[in-house]
C-alpha cells in the first residue's frame, strides 16, 4: 500500500471537519448526560467505598472464548482509515486472521468528557461495556489507581517486547502491567505559514514570545487541554513542567490571565482549533503535532525553544470487560511493527512501537526519517512530561486554569 | 377536562363517580411522564444541590444539607449569570424587532404566498441546531464578507465578529427567532382586517391604529414569542462555546465546566436550580406585568 501524502492530508483535513462537529454533537448530547451523572449521583456516592476503590480491578468472567467480538474505544482519527470505503484495513486484516469482530468507536473527545460518561458504572462496579479504551497519561492514571483498569495477560500480548525502551517504565505503572501506549505526541507551536508572514513578517515561528506577538492579536487560541497549555507557559517562564511548585503554577496562571485578558487569545479550544485555522481566523495555536500536520503544506508546527510538551495515550482494559483476552489480542496485533507502521503513516503521532520505522521505510521512506512521527534524542530532550499531579493538585490546577480561561 | 367529556349514549347510567375516575385513568400517562422525566430528575438535581464533598476524594460527593453551595456558587459565577440574562435579553429584543414586521407582513400581505413564507421560517429548523451554528462561523468568519464590510466602516472594536459578544448575540437571535416569529405570527393572524379598517375610518394614523388596535391585539404573542425566545437564549450554551470568546462565557459554559471538567456535581446542580428560579420569577414578573395571564 503507497500513501500519496498529499491526497492523505487533504482526506484527512477533510475528516477532521467532520469529526469536528461529531465531536460538538457529543458535548450536546453531554448535557443529558450530564443530567443522568445527577440522577444517578446519589447512588453514586455510595458506591464508591465498594471494592472498586481499593487497587485492584475487578475481573469478569472472559467471555472471549465463546463471543469472538471486542469494543474498542479510542479518540477520532486516531486509526488508519480507507477513505472509500470508510474501513479500517489495519482492524480489517485483523479481525480476517483471527475471526474476533471488532466495534471500533469514536467514542473518546476529551478526557474528562468520557471519565464523566463513564464514571457511575465504573464506581459502581458495573460493565462498562467496553473492552478496550485509550486515555492520556494522566488519565490513565487515574483508572489504573482507582482500579478501574485490569491487569494485562503479557503471554498474550507477546509483541509487547516491541514497546520502545523510553516508555517502557512510566511512574504510574511500573512496569506497564496494565497499560500499553498507543501513540504519544507533541503539545506546541502551529501556525499557517503565509498568513504568519503577512502579520508578522516571519516566515517561522520558534518561540512562544512569538506566538504572543500583538500583531497576532485575536488570532491565537490555546487548547484546553491543561497540560499542554499550561506546560508550554511554564516552561516559557523558565519552570520546569515535570516539577514545579503551586507558586510557580500560579504565575504561569497569572500569564495565561494576562494574554486572555488582553484578547491576544482568541479562544482556547479543543479539536475546534484545527476549523479556525483552516477558515484562517486563526494563525498561530498551542496544538497537536498530528493535527497540524494533517492539515497540509500551508501549515507548520515546531516546538518552542523554551520546550514544548509530549504526551501518551495508552490503551487499557476496563474493569468488568467482558472479552479481555480479545482485546489483548488487538493490542498485541498493534504492537507488530508492521501493522504500527501502517498506523503512523495515517495519523501522523509519534510511534510506540520499536521496529515500525524500518516498516516504515517500505510505505514512505519520508514519513521514517520525520522526526515527529520517530522523534529523535535531540527533539525529545526538547520535550516535557508533565508532572504527576494527585487528584487534589490535579482539581485545584483546573480549576485555576478554567478560572483563567473565563469559567 | 377534556377527558371528562365523552360519554356516548350507551353509557349514559354509567355512575357521575366512575367517570371521573376515568378522567383520572386518563391523566396517568402524562403524570407519568411528568413524575420520570421531571419531577424526579427535579428533586434528584434539588438533593445533589445540597451534597458536600468527601474530604481528600476528589469528584466524590455524600447527601448532606450544605445551603452554602447556593451563595458560594452564585459569589463565584454571578458575572456570567448577568452575561446569560444580558445576552439572551438583548437576543430577545432583537428577535422581536426582525420577527414582528416579518409576522405582521406573513399575517396581513403575503397572501398566496403565506404558507411558502411559514415554511421557509421553519425550514433552517430541518438542519441540526449544531450545524446551523457552525455555518455561522463561516458567515462571520474573519476574512468573509460580512466582517470585512463592517470593518471598512471601523465599526468594529476588535476588527471581528467572530468569538466576540456581538456574534454570540447574533446566534442566540437567529437560533431561536422562529419561536418568536410563530408566535406573532398565530396571534396577528387572528387579528380580525376589519377592526384596522374601523380603526382607519375613525381617521386613526397608521401609526395609532398600530398602537392602539393591532399590538394590543397581538400581545399574547409578543408575551408568548419572547418567553419563548429568552428562556431557552438564557440556558443555552452552544452560542457562546461555538461562537464566543473566552470572554463571553454564558451560565450554561459554567454549568458544563463544572459537570465536565470539574466533577463539582453540587455547584453545577445549584447554578441550574437558581437559573431555573431566576427564570421563574422573571416569567411571573413579566406576565404579571404584561397583564395576560389568561392569554398565554
Amino acid at each position: 500500500m503507497t500513501l500519496n501524502r498529499p491526497e492523505t492530508v487533504a482526506a484527512i483535513a477533510g475528516q477532521i471537519r467532520t469529526s469536528v462537529s461529531r465531536r460538538r454533537l457529543l458535548q450536546a448530547a453531554g448535557i443529558g448526560s450530564a443530567a443522568m451523572v445527577v440522577a444517578a449521583c446519589g447512588t453514586g456516592s455510595e458506591g464508591s467505598d465498594g471494592a472498586a476503590d481499593s487497587g485492584e480491578a475487578a475481573s469478569a468472567t472472559d467471555l472471549s472464548d465463546t463471543e469472538m467480538i471486542a469494543n474498542w474505544s479510542n479518540w477520532p482519527l486516531y486509526l488508519d482509515v480507507d477513505e472509500d470505503s470508510g474501513e479500517y484495513p489495519s482492524l480489517v486484516a485483523f479481525e480476517e486472521s483471527t475471526g474476533i469482530d471488532v466495534t471500533y468507536t469514536e467514542d473518546v473527545n476529551d478526557n474528562n468528557e468520557f471519565f464523566a460518561k463513564v464514571r457511575t458504572q465504573l464506581e459502581q462496579g458495573q460493565d462498562i461495556g467496553r473492552d478496550l479504551v485509550v486515555l492520556t497519561d494522566w488519565m490513565a492514571a487515574l483508572w489504573i489507581q482507582s482500579g478501574y483498569a485490569q491487569k494485562l495477560d503479557k503471554s498474550l500480548i507477546p509483541n509487547s517486547v516491541n514497546l520502545i525502551p523510553r516508555l517502557a517504565d512510566v511512574n504510574f505503572d511500573k512496569p506497564r502491567d496494565y497499560s500499553l501506549p498507543w501513540q504519544s505526541g507533541f503539545g506546541g507551536l502551529g501556525y499557517n505559514i503565509e498568513a504568519l508572514q503577512a502579520a508578522t513578517g516571519k516566515s517561522s515561528m520558534t518561540s512562544m514570545d512569538e506566538l504572543f506577538d500583538p500583531a497576532l492579536k485575536g488570532r491565537v487560541t490555546l487548547l484546553s487541554e491543561m497540560r499542554d497549555t499550561m506546560g508550554c507557559i511554564l516552561a516559557w517562564k523558565g519552570y520546569d513542567p515535570a516539577s514545579f511548585t503551586d507558586a510557580e503554577f500560579e504565575e504561569a496562571i497569572a500569564e495565561l490571565t494576562k494574554q486572555v485578558d488582553s484578547g491576544q487569545v482568541r479562544q482556547v479550544t479543543g479539536n475546534d482549533y484545527i476549523a479556525a485555522m483552516e477558515s484562517g481566523d486563526v494563525i498561530a495555536v498551542i496544538g497537536w503535532s498530528g493535527d497540524i500536520f494533517a492539515l497540509g503544506d500551508e501549515f507548520n508546527f515546531t516546538l518552542p525553544e523554551s520546550g514544548g510538551m509530549l504526551w501518551t495515550d495508552n490503551m487499557l482494559i476496563p474493569a468488568l470487560a467482558q472479552h479481555k483476552k480479545n482485546a489483548e489480542k488487538i493490542m498485541n496485533n498493534y504492537y507488530d511493527p508492521v501493522v504500527a507502521a501502517q498506523v503512523a503513516a495515517y495519523v501522523n503521532y509519534i510511534c510506540p512501537v520499536q521496529g515500525a520505522q524500518a516498516e516504515m521505510e517500505k510505505i514512505d521512506p519520508e514519513l521514517a526519517s520525520s522526526e515527529f512521527i520517530f522523534p529523535t534524542d535531540a527533539m525529545l530532550n526538547e520535550t516535557y512530561v508533565f508532572m504527576e499531579l494527585t487528584p487534589e493538585q490535579n482539581e485545584a490546577y483546573e480549576r485555576l486554569f478554567q478560572k483563567a480561561i473565563g469559567n | 377536562m377534556v377527558a371528562l367529556l365523552p360519554s356516548t349514549g350507551a353509557k349514559a347510567q354509567v355512575s357521575p363517580q366512575k367517570r371521573s375516575r376515568t378522567g383520572y385513568f386518563l391523566l396517568l400517562p402524562g403524570m407519568t411522564w411528568l413524575a420520570i422525566f421531571f419531577a424526579i430528575p427535579f428533586v434528584t438535581l434539588f438533593l445533589t444541590s445540597l451534597q458536600a464533598p468527601v474530604a481528600g476524594e476528589s469528584g466524590q460527593y455524600v447527601p448532606a444539607f450544605q445551603v452554602s453551595n447556593y451563595p458560594d456558587a452564585l459569589m463565584e459565577y454571578w458575572p456570567q449569570f448577568l452575561k446569560s440574562f444580558i445576552y439572551a435579553g438583548i437576543a430577545t429584543a432583537l428577535a422581536l424587532l426582525i420577527a414582528y414586521p416579518l409576522a405582521y407582513f406573513i399575517a396581513f400581505k403575503a397572501g398566496r404566498w403565506r404558507a411558502l413564507m411559514l415554511v421557509l421560517v421553519i425550514a433552517p429548523s430541518f438542519a441540526s441546531f449544531l450545524l446551523r451554528t457552525y455555518a455561522w462561523k463561516t458567515i462571520l468568519a474573519d476574512e468573509g464578507f460580512i466582517t470585512s464590510f463592517f470593518n471598512a466602516l471601523h465599526l468594529l472594536p476588535d476588527d471581528r465578529i467572530l468569538n466576540t459578544s456581538i456574534a454570540v448575540i447574533a446566534g442566540l437571535t437567529y437560533n431561536f427567532l422562529p419561536f418568536m416569529i410563530l408566535p406573532l405570527y398565530a396571534a396577528l393572524e387572528k387579528v380580525d382586517p376589519r377592526l384596522i379598517e374601523a380603526s382607519n375610518d375613525l381617521y386613526a394614523s397608521a401609526f395609532t391604529t398600530f398602537r392602539k388596535v393591532t399590538w394590543p391585539l397581538s400581545l399574547p404573542g409578543v408575551v408568548a414569542g419572547t418567553l419563548l425566545t429568552f428562556i431557552p437564549a438564557t440556558g443555552d450554551y452552544i452560542n457562546a462555546e461555538l461562537l464566543g470568546s473566552t470572554q463571553d462565557r454564558m451560565i450554561g459554559n459554567i454549568i458544563q465546566t463544572n459537570f465536565i471538567e470539574f466533577r463539582d456535581y453540587p455547584t453545577a446542580s445549584a447554578l441550574s436550580f437558581v437559573l431555573m428560579a431566576v427564570i421563574l420569577v422573571l416569567v411571573f414578573t413579566y406576565i404579571r406585568r404584561a397583564g395576560t395571564e389568561d392569554l398565554v
